[in-house]
């Protein structure tokens, strides 16, 4: 009992500069994505780029209960938890132009963010494939004695891969310290939810597994909070691993070659959950709590402007790798 | 600070756009982030949003119209602000995206695997990278490799006579006629056992001259490394090769020279100077604004061929080759010919150090109309510059010196300096080019006439 | 020298292994409590208990990943297959993420992992039990690839494979778990990447690896009785190949024969031809011929499974014809 006042305390809004740390970060997040949408217009980011705009309480919220020895995996839409995270927005934004002081050297692009200083273990391109990476994380965490966990991100087209299925039971079977997050931003690509899962509370898929699940608002932060802090605590304490379904949605299509809205969702539903944008729903609360004024707010979105700014002419800077980077890292000419 | 609206690359593979649809008219106000216009792409429509904040000043192209990717569509400014240049500007493609700039052009054009200069992969020891020398041991055909007078027709590859690898190699090395040997093989190919036959007289063969055989095998060494040293290209390397190799290969080039006295220019540096430090202007300096206005004046050397068409520029963006320790970079100074001449100078000394820490930016070397070369720093007294294509020209500028002329019957020491300007005959005549040059030369002489 | 089975060179190499380093664990059905599928892993659950030795569900998939999930953070798996046919389960793990992991990640994370289990057909098993994999993960790159046909090279060479930082697949052969070698008591290793000439001889190269080895001797050793020279070249690695082994001996037999237990079409046998005729070219007095599996799937019928795989008479009249004796 006397925990759960503790972590109540811990995620609630009310503690100052904890809460201008969560809208620095999410506002980072979405002033970064503002930039990358440009810079793929024009030609700087290529391949596959998906934006995370409209989910970054989901992120600010999650990363913001783990400790620097935790460790995080997630998909390909991944740019918003790398900031979260901590990493470099210059190593992001190289990463993204496919420079050589990108965070993966430029090898890997905007799906595959990795920092292993920041235990960060990677965008991962094949959806599902990464789930059981995230147990292998855990088995390795129990295999040692550690008390840190695992956090996997994944979206909710995820539910449906065998690979999702497999993890979880193994996770729950060896009660292994994992946290999976399902971000539901209601379409995987452009299938909606309805009309691709036999259940729609997805979080109840946990119950298969005998693993501890819930479900909470992915659009406001202290939710987030509150719900991965149980979640975390669960897993670092008892071993028990956790399926947390956070409700979001993304503002932005699912890659840049997908109309924002008129194919597979109406301009009046995107509007609707537009008006549930997480930074504007943190920014009102401050406001309201007379703890944000306009000037802190338009000084903090300059100043996070100006972090965009140079991250992106620090990637402009960095050269591509020279050629004979081809065949580095194919493998490591080592042995134990 | 007015924001340009590009037809953007909505999909990874768009070239052209259609603008559907303008969602905002001119003089509404618009959000960074806000869609402004549906545009249907080879995909799907999409949105096109702004990109900064203000009104939406000026829309340009209509309903309906398809644009290239990277073509200025319309302006965001603010109420008040002048947005003129940008406007007249539009005909052209924005710098930035619809000519690539050329980092991406060699990105594109770089050899993923085949010209790799590297040694192969750990997993193919002995992979592609040996497969030339191999060949280059090859001789066609070992036969025709023997200049032996007796030797009969040689048979090529795939003819009468039929021999696996092997045999050719030990017949060329012994100096054996194929042509003499009978195969055993199937199908009568002449495999080792025949040759070895051959060689100890079993069966008769003719015998080339001696020191003729296995010439080629001898011939290939390995390569003396400590002769030369392998660079790998540099991204600003592939590009000069690719646009200058282009240049000199299609592009019917002709060359005029001048000399032009300088007498006037260096009193009115003299006169500048004493007004105090900060009118000191440079001879190169007088001179780009000589050249902007001469091609103000003859707007038909200011022009790009581009393949179907020509076009002629109004507007004079002048590019000013910068040398770096990478190599030719072509800044550009935009609307040269509007700009006084403190700006140009202000401005060229600006673009040239930037290209030397290799800062500029895209938009700041793309663009340019005409170009200028100048090595004059370098005593070069005059050369002939290779065409930045497309466009119609290009002015070699040599060094300044004194010099001994006759003026009006009686030797004087002048100070002179002698321009070459490579013209693309597909653009620009002879005497075109002759008369831009008499311009030239009159701005040059009376520097006056840049202040008119 | 102590003469040991294949079965039990692969688990000393383990069991040392394990010894000499506690991040070596080894994860599969039936390893543990029924002490492996084919017993390699025998007494390893008591030795070493349930957290370094984990039978797992059925779900090739997951524990695979699990397997590469652990190695990203440190541990040093070895991943048993119950065979490498259930594998194609998992090769989204193999294939996607131990492979690439190095490279994508621009060479922060190594993924130091074996997959390992028995490979190519047995005697019946039929179409879904009976085919030889390498060739599919010879094509990767980032991967290493080893089918040791002896128990001296088993054993060194998965002492190798579970010491390297890099992700490898090792294949056993169903049908030599039981074959006999001799294995010296003392420690050694086997450098991955490294062809055995298992016998020298001038007329005829036989280039081969894993179960066909055996075949290659015993085809070398009748070959002998007619005065024919075999020199046997057995691979070992698939990935990174020996190509210098192989140039050698064909440039000195100037004929050669490639011999798998695969398919012919995209084989590594294709790949074997490609190197020799790259650098063995002008040396070469007769076409390359491959011996392979028939191009069909494996059929149950005794008579049609004999005449679907490669076997020794099919061997002999390669080098037949090869040696232009026929």
């Amino acid at each position: 009992m006397a925990a759960k006042k503790k972590l109540d305390a811990e995620t609630k809004s009310g503690d100052v500069a904890r809460d201008f740390e969560l809208l620095r970060s999410m506002l980072l997040q979405r002033r970064f994505e503002e930039r990358c949408a440009e810079a793929y217009a024009l030609g700087k980011i290529g391949g596959f780029c998906h934006l995370y705009i409209g989910q970054e309480a989901v992120s600010t919220g999650t990363l913001s209960m783990l400790r620097p020895d935790d460790y995080v995996i997630t998909t390909y839409r991944d740019h918003g938890q790398a900031l979260a995270r901590g990493m470099s927005p210059r190593s992001v934004m190289a990463e993204l132009f496919g420079r050589q002081d990108g965070c993966a050297r430029g090898k890997g692009g905007s799906m595959h963010m990795f920092d292993a200083n920041a235990n960060f273990l990677g965008g991962h391109g094949i959806v599902g494939g990464h789930v059981p990476l995230a147990a292998g994380v855990g088995f390795a965490i129990k295999y040692r004695g550690g008390d840190q966990v695992i956090v996997c991100f994944m979206g909710e087209s995820v539910v449906n891969t065998g690979a999702f299925h497999e993890a979880l039971n193994m996770a729950g079977l060896w009660k292994l310290p994992c946290v999976f997050i399902i971000e539901n931003n209601r379409y995987g690509m452009g299938t909606a939810l309805e009309r691709a899962s036999a259940i729609h509370d997805i979080f109840e898929r946990g119950a298969a597994y005998n693993m501890a699940r819930q479900q909470c608002d992915g659009q406001d932060v202290f939710a987030v909070r509150e719900a991965v802090g149980e979640a975390v605590q669960r897993a670092r304490k008892e071993q028990h691993p956790t399926l947390l379904e956070i409700r979001t949605y993304r503002f932005m299509g699912h890659s840049m070659s997908d109309a924002v809205s008129g194919t597979y969702r109406t301009k009046a539903e995107l509007e609707e959950y537009m008006k549930r944008d997480p930074i504007t729903l943190l920014r009102t609360r401050m406001e309201q709590n007379g703890t944000l004024s306009s000037e802190q707010l338009q000084q903090m979105d300059t100043e996070i402007k100006a972090v965009v700014q140079d991250s992106w002419d620090f990637a402009d800077a960095s050269p591509e790798l020279p050629l004979e980077a081809l065949y580095e890292d194919v493998y490591v000419d080592t042995t134990t | 600070m007015a924001t340009k609206v590009f037809m953007e690359a909505l999909s990874p593979t768009m070239e052209e756009g259609k603008l559907v649809k303008w969602l905002k008219n001119e003089g509404d106000a618009v959000k960074s982030g806000e869609p402004i216009g549906e545009v249907e792409t080879d995909k799907a429509i999409m949105e096109l949003v702004a990109r900064g904040d203000g009104l939406l000043r000026k829309r340009l192209v209509n309903e309906g119209e398809s644009v290239a990717v990277g073509t200025l569509v319309g302006v965001i400014a603010a109420a008040d602000e002048n947005i003129d240049a940008l406007v007249s500007g539009a005909a052209a493609p924005a710098p930035a995206a619809a000519a690539p700039a050329p980092e991406n052009v060699s990105a594109a054009a770089q050899p993923a695997t085949d010209a790799t200069p590297q040694s192969p992969p750990p997993a193919q020891p002995q992979g592609e990278a040996s497969a030339p020398q191999q060949k280059a041991a090859t001789p066609p055909a070992p036969v025709a490799s023997t200049p032996a007078p007796q030797t009969t027709a040689p048979a090529p590859s795939g003819g009468t006579t039929r021999s696996s690898p092997l045999a050719r190699r030990l017949a060329s090395e012994r100096g054996l006629d194929l042509n003499a040997v009978q195969g055993s093989g199937p199908n009568g190919r002449i495999i080792k056992r025949d040759i070895e036959a051959a060689g100890t007289g079993a069966s008769p063969v003719a015998m080339a001259p001696a020191g003729a055989a296995s010439a080629p095998r001898a011939a290939t060494g390995g390569a003396a490394t400590a002769d030369f040293t392998d660079v790998p290209l540099t991204n600003i390397r592939k590009v000069i090769a690719k646009r200058l190799g282009e240049s000199i290969g299609p592009i019917p080039t002709f060359y005029l020279t001048a000399e032009l006295d300088l007498t006037r220019v260096m009193e009115m540096r003299k006169a500048m100077l004493e007004l105090g430090d900060e009118f000191k202007v440079s001879v190169n300096d007088v001179l780009l604004k000589a050249i902007a206005v001469a091609l103000s004046q003859h707007p038909e050397v200011n022009a790009h061929w581009l393949g179907d068409h020509i076009r002629y520029f109004n507007r004079v963006h002048l590019g000013m080759a910068v040398a770096t320790d990478d190599g030719l970079i072509v800044p550009v100074i935009w609307d040269a010919d509007r700009k006084r001449m403190s700006e140009i100078s202000r401005e060229a000394k600006e673009l040239a150090k930037r290209a030397r820490e290799r800062k500029l930016k895209p938009e700041e070397f793309t663009g340019s109309t005409f170009s200028v070369s100048n090595l004059g720093m370098f005593g070069i007294d005059q050369f002939t510059a290779i065409i930045n294509p497309p466009e119609a020209g290009i002015l070699a500028i040599g060094t300044s010196e004194d010099k001994l002329v006759v003026i009006e019957g009686e030797a004087v020491i002048r100070q002179r300096v002698r321009v070459t300007m490579s013209c693309d005959h597909r653009i620009v005549d002879g005497a075109v080019g002759a008369k831009f040059l008499q311009a030239l030369r009159r701005l040059v002489e009376n520097p006056l006439m840049l202040v008119y | 020298m102590p003469v040991i089975t294949y079965r039990d060179a692969l688990g000393a190499a383990i069991r040392e292994e394990m010894q000499r380093d506690d991040r070596v664990f080894l994860m599969g059905e039936e390893v543990a409590v029924y002490q492996g599928a084919y017993k390699v892993s025998k007494g390893f659950l008591q030795e070493f208990g349930e957290m370094r030795v984990v039978d797992t569900p059925i779900t090739e998939l997951g524990f695979a990943g699990v397997g590469v999930g652990a190695a990203m953070v440190g541990l040093r798996p070895v991943i048993e297959f119950m065979t490498w046919n259930f594998a194609l389960l998992a090769l989204d793990q193999v294939v996607n993420a131990a492979a690439k992991m190095l490279y994508m990640s621009g060479g922060q994370f190594k993924i130091p992992i074996v997959f390992r289990g028995p490979n190519g057909a047995a005697l019946q098993l039929s179409a879904q039990h009976s085919q030889a994999w390498e060739s599919w993960l010879a094509h990767i790159p980032g991967l290493k690839v080893i089918a040791p046909g002896t128990p001296y090279d088993a054993k060194g060479l998965l002492k190798s494979a579970i010491r390297d930082d890099n992700p490898v697949c090792f294949l056993e052969g169903e049908m030599l778990y039981n074959t006999k070698g001799e294995v010296p008591d003392e420690e050694y290793v086997i450098p991955i990447g490294k062809a055995d000439l298992k016998r020298e001889g001038d007329h005829c190269s036989i280039i081969t690896h894993g179960k066909m080895v055996l075949v290659a001797m015993q085809a070398a050793d009748q070959l002998a009785k007619e005065g024919i020279r075999i020199d046997v070249v057995d691979l070992r690695t698939i990935r990174p190949m020996d190509v210098e082994a192989i140039a050698a001996s064909v440039n000195k037999t100037n004929r050669a024969v490639v011999l798998e237990e695969g398919w012919e079409v995209c084989g590594v046998g294709a790949q074997v031809v490609d190197y020799i005729q790259r650098d063995c070219f002008d040396n070469l007095d007769a076409p390359v011929i491959r011996v392979h599996q028939a191009d069909v799937p494996m059929p149950y019928t005794k008579s049609l499974e004999k005449a679907a795989k490669p076997d020794l008479p099919k061997t002999i009249a390669a080098v037949r014809k090869v040696m232009y004796l026929d």
